[in-house]
């Protein structure tokens, strides 16, 4: 066979294909983070904590495809058109192979947005609302966190077991709290169509007047109150209400309330009986999260908080879902994220196919004063899978072009 | 109705809580005619400090009032402090440019108390008396809410004490209503002005400790109170104390009885108040008519086109600008587009605020009118982007409109204010309206055409129409219209007398600023892809301040220097630290004392000292 030019630059080819593989696996897969860092510090700062924590261990073990993952965090303010030109600098200046972030749901939505219209992966990891997986879910879009309704859902079911027939809301007058009612209202009734609503309170968000409030609220009469106030305006409306004797002798449903980094600026006056959403925290007995929680304990030196879970958990979601693409280009990266499995303190979860919404679960408790601070008890935790509802509902939900 | 006594009661208590920050604001404003944004933050600082003494004392009544008196006393000198640092060095520079060291204040402290006490908000427990009760028309009715109720009459009564009875006080309602007359019979304007403002900073404070036992000390406190505050004061009248104390009665009542007839709209309500109001008093209740500063007598010097150097010099940045596809990459192409805009943003504002001489606090309104108009055509009847970049400033102009018919009869302060309240109340619409406007999730989907697509392509559109709008609203200037709205703006009632409509000539200019800002939202929105309520927020519409105040006032170069500078060091310092805010902030309070004429005027300045030396 004589020896062209074409054998030998095929042969100079393939000899260099190693070369250049393994140039490609020592650059780190980049994660560009974006995140309400300094308007809402209390629940980012834990969990960007949480988040390097879990790339250092994830990198101690070799790193994901045999790269080492990088993190590149940047701070919204709190506003969605800044998250959307730092994606634009993550993604064009910084060349990270996957978005993730955001902690409000229009920064959530926003980034979602993003990522449709330039094919990006994201990956939001704390935004609640619904519509960033169904009405206004896309291809690129992953969600980790259980959504507004998921934590609606859990709580209907348990409002369903008791006797309260009158129920009253107060929530904060917008999407998250116009959609957590609406759900609430819409499952209890379903369970229970002898329920009645005698009335809505709608502060607005981060300006509750509280005793005006609870008062309104005394007027209505009714057994059993649903409540989506979080943050200042919840610490401000269980001090009047526990003056006011709001609380005594009604049923009261809270959503997010057991989260640590709601239930802990009430102190001692954190109410008691209330069922809520939340995180045990260090109470939860698992080896996988008593582990979590020590080294975080070890690394930090503070309690592991909401947040911190989310953070860690987004990054071994990330870990996982990228080892299961097995590349960093998007559209591979699409197909691995659905369906991916991943590892989280409180359990082995997923990316559902169906939806890109993650199955990491709702812990539901009741609140209760543990020396001069609130704490949850009779907590059960429930696997994200089994508060959702069928794929059909839901695919009616998605537009088409998402799937 | 049995409740209704024990709702009135809980307004009251309401009442006075908003009094206690008002007051110290409209005293403020009185004497140094300083619009204090950063009035909230000392209301913050002085949560925090209240925490921070009072969970150091003993949780009986005696001691609650001795941590009180003592937060008081502290940022009463925090006050001091900020007085002699800051604004000492401010007060000779033009009208309103004050209120941007105020901003800048307001930055800065929000990353020291961060830094002080952590992000976690920080309630302070309770003792026994706090928590107790008493029992009105079968109702419990927290004990601590009566004391407020009494609290509120009693710091007016001790006020007006205070001024009345006391040559302090004689003194500082002389400077009140005209304090260039004060300063010409010889009293010493700076110890009354720092007294003045440790007098407001210490009411803050004394505001921030009462509040505690009700809420908590968070990092929100300073933007939730300082709106309210702006309200208070405008509706009872700017320097007025017991207009203020009316106007908190007012509103807070209103509140308490609007939450259980009108629940899901109280966040208007209270602005819906502030425009009546303004509407029929336009001096607020209590608030007499502005004696003109003096100054501002003194005709504003008169725009001149500028020196062909200058010229020479905006061209060859427009060629720079047309070929910066070609040098910088992708992400710095959407930094120039984002410039782009608020150069649009900026110079519009400019227009009504400089050479109109009305000053607007809601600029933002109007690149939200715009941005939703492209949005919401595009989801009505999916309108393309040609039809959107079109139907923005339609839509913002004929809103600015109906608008401008009453904001025109006002003027200075107040003006502001109203318009301060027309941006809340659309900002409250988008944001609570989730039906139509999607509320905070905003609206999704504003995709560019395939032709626009490309980034570059995109930013010479917005080049192209930002340095056009600028230039045509340059144009107007130096028409008839322009120097006949230059004239109304420098002396309304020579105007009126040669025969000039001024508040016609007002109404086109609110009109043209509005349109240009629409057209700078929905060009903005189709660079981002999506809208959000956030584009209407109070900040907005201090950054878009902040352009034309840094860049100055008497240019028309200044609002596009101002916003180039603006974009580019608010880009730089969020990528680069946590900390952006204190950079930010003191970086804008050491432009105001360097260059009180803002950085184009002080070239101006130093070009034509070069000249005519």
């Amino acid at each position: 066979m004589p020896v062209s030019r074409r054998l030998i630059l095929g042969a100079s080819g393939s000899l260099a294909l190693p070369g250049l593989l393994r140039a490609q696996g020592t650059a780190p897969v980049r994660i560009g983070e974006i995140n309400s860092y300094t308007s809402n510090p209390a629940f980012t700062l834990p969990y960007r904590n949480a988040m390097q924590m879990a790339v250092e261990q994830v990198n101690a073990k070799g790193g994901v495809l045999g790269r080492q993952l990088e993190l590149i965090t940047r701070d919204d303010a709190g506003r969605p058109q800044d998250a959307v030109r730092l994606a634009g600098e993550l993604v064009n200046d910084q060349k990270v192979d996957v978005l993730a972030g955001a902690y409000l749901s229009n920064v959530g939505l926003a980034l979602g947005e993003y990522a449709a219209q330039n094919k990006k992966l994201y990956v939001g990891g704390e935004p609640l609302t619904d519509s960033m997986v169904w009405e206004k879910g896309n291809r690129y879009t992953f969600r980790l966190r259980p959504s507004t309704y998921m934590q609606a859902a859990i709580l209907a079911e348990e409002a369903a077991k008791l006797p309260a027939k009158r129920w009253a809301t107060v929530s904060p007058n917008y999407e998250f709290g116009q959609s957590g009612v609406k759900w609430f209202k819409q499952l209890l009734t379903a369970r229970r169509p002898d329920v009645t609503f005698v009335g809505e309170q709608w502060p607005a968000l981060g300006r509750v007047d509280a005793g005006a409030t609870v008062q309104a609220l005394e007027a209505m009469k009714p057994d059993g109150i649903f409540n989506v106030l979080f943050g200042p305006d919840l610490t401000n409306f269980v001090r009047q209400g526990n003056t006011r004797g709001l609380f005594e002798k009604r049923n009261v449903v809270s959503l997010l309330t057991g989260e640590p980094e709601y239930l802990d600026p009430l102190g001692d006056e954190a109410p008691e009986g209330w069922i809520v959403t939340g995180y045990p925290g260090e109470a939860i007995e698992a080896p996988a999260h008593k582990a979590y929680a020590a080294d975080y304990r070890r690394r930090f030196n503070a309690k592991p908080m909401c947040g911190s879970l989310v953070g860690y958990a987004l990054i071994n979601s990330i870990a996982a879902g990228v080892a299961k693409a097995g590349s960093t280009e998007t559209e591979k990266l699409v197909d691995g994220f659905r369906g991916a499995r991943f590892d989280t303190p409180v359990g082995n979860c997923e990316y559902r196919a169906v939806d890109h919404q993650g199955t990491l679960g709702v812990f539901v408790g009741k609140t209760a004063l543990r020396g001069n601070a609130g704490v949850m008890t009779d907590w059960r935790y429930i696997d994200g899978k089994d508060l959702l509802p069928g794929d059909d509902f839901v695919r009616g939900l998605r537009p088409a072009s998402a799937n | 109705m049995d409740s209704i006594l024990p709702q009135l009661l809980t307004g009251l208590a309401g009442a006075s809580s908003l009094f206690l920050v008002a007051s110290g604001l409209t005293i403020i404003f009185g004497v140094t005619r300083i619009v204090n944004f950063s009035h909230g933050s000392l209301m913050m600082l002085g949560a925090y400090i209240g925490w921070s003494i009072m969970t150091r004392l003993p949780r009986e009544p005696e001691w609650f009032v001795l941590g009180v008196i003592a937060t008081a006393l502290l940022t009463a000198l925090i006050g001091v402090v900020l007085e002699v640092v800051v604004l000492r060095r401010v007060y000779r520079a033009p009208e309103l440019f004050q209120l941007l060291a105020t901003f800048g204040v307001v930055l800065v402290l929000q990353d020291v108390t961060l830094w002080l006490w952590g992000p976690v908000e920080l309630p302070l427990p309770r003792g026994r008396w706090l928590r107790q009760f008493v029992d009105i028309a079968g109702s419990r009715f927290p004990l601590y809410d009566l004391i407020l109720i009494a609290i509120g009459p009693m710091v007016l009564g001790l006020l007006w004490l205070l001024m009345s009875r006391t040559r302090w006080g004689t003194l500082v309602r002389a400077a009140t209503l005209d304090r260039e007359m004060v300063a010409a019979l010889g009293v010493n304007q700076r110890t009354l002005f720092t007294t003045v403002f440790a007098l407001g900073a210490g009411l803050a404070g004394l505001g921030g400790a009462l509040s505690l036992p009700n809420s908590s000390a968070n990092l929100n406190i300073d933007l939730t109170v300082i709106t309210d505050a702006f309200v208070v004061v405008v509706v009872g009248g700017l320097g007025s104390l017991t207009g203020a104390f009316v106007a908190s009665l007012l509103i807070g009542v209103l509140q308490a009885f609007g939450i259980v007839l009108v629940p899901k709209i109280t966040l208007v309500l209270v602005f819906l108040v502030m425009a009546v109001v303004l509407v029929f008093r336009p001096n607020g209740l209590l608030g007499r008519p502005q004696t003109d500063a003096r100054e501002a007598t003194v005709a504003a010097p008169v725009i001149r086109a500028a020196p062909p150097e200058l010229r020479a010099l905006g061209v060859a940045a427009l060629l720079l600008a047309v070929a910066a596809p070609f040098i910088v990459g992708e992400y710095y192409l959407t930094v120039l587009t984002d410039a782009c805009v608020a150069i649009l943003f900026a110079v519009s504002l400019h227009f009504m605020m400089g050479p109109g001489g009305m000053a607007s606090f809601g600029h933002a309104a109007w690149f939200g009118i715009g941005a939703y108009a492209a949005g919401l055509a595009m989801q009505w009847i999916g309108a393309p982007m040609p039809v959107g970049l079109l139907a923005a400033p339609i839509v913002a102009g004929v809103v600015a409109a109906l608008f401008g018919w009453f904001v025109v009869r006002l003027s200075g302060v107040y003006l502001s204010m109203l318009t301060l309240a027309f941006a809340q109340i659309v900002w409250a619409v988008c944001f609570q309206w989730v039906d139509v406007t999607g509320g905070d999730n905003g609206l999704l989907g504003l995709v560019r055409p395939e032709w626009a697509h490309d980034a570059r392509v995109f930013y010479w559109l917005a080049l192209a129409l930002s340095v056009g709008g600028a230039l045509l609203l340059r144009r107007m200037l130096y028409a008839p219209y322009g120097y006949a709205l230059r004239a109304a703006r420098d002396s309304a009632a020579r105007a009126r007398s040669i025969g000039l409509d001024v508040q016609s000539l007002r109404i086109v200019a609110i009109v043209i600023a509005g349109a240009a800002c629409g057209l700078s939202g929905a060009l903005f929105s189709y660079g981002k892809g999506s809208i959000f309520p956030t584009y209407i927020t109070i900040s907005h519409s201090v950054e878009a301040l902040l352009m034309v105040l840094l860049g100055g006032l008497q240019t028309v170069a200044g609002p596009i220097i101002g916003a180039l500078v603006y974009t580019g060091l608010a880009d730089i310092l969020v990528r680069s630290t946590d900390l952006w805010r204190l950079v930010l902030g003191a970086v804008i309070v050491l432009l105001v004392v360097a260059f009180p004429e803002g950085i184009a005027g002080a070239a101006r300045r130093l070009w034509l000292r070069g000249r005519e030396a």
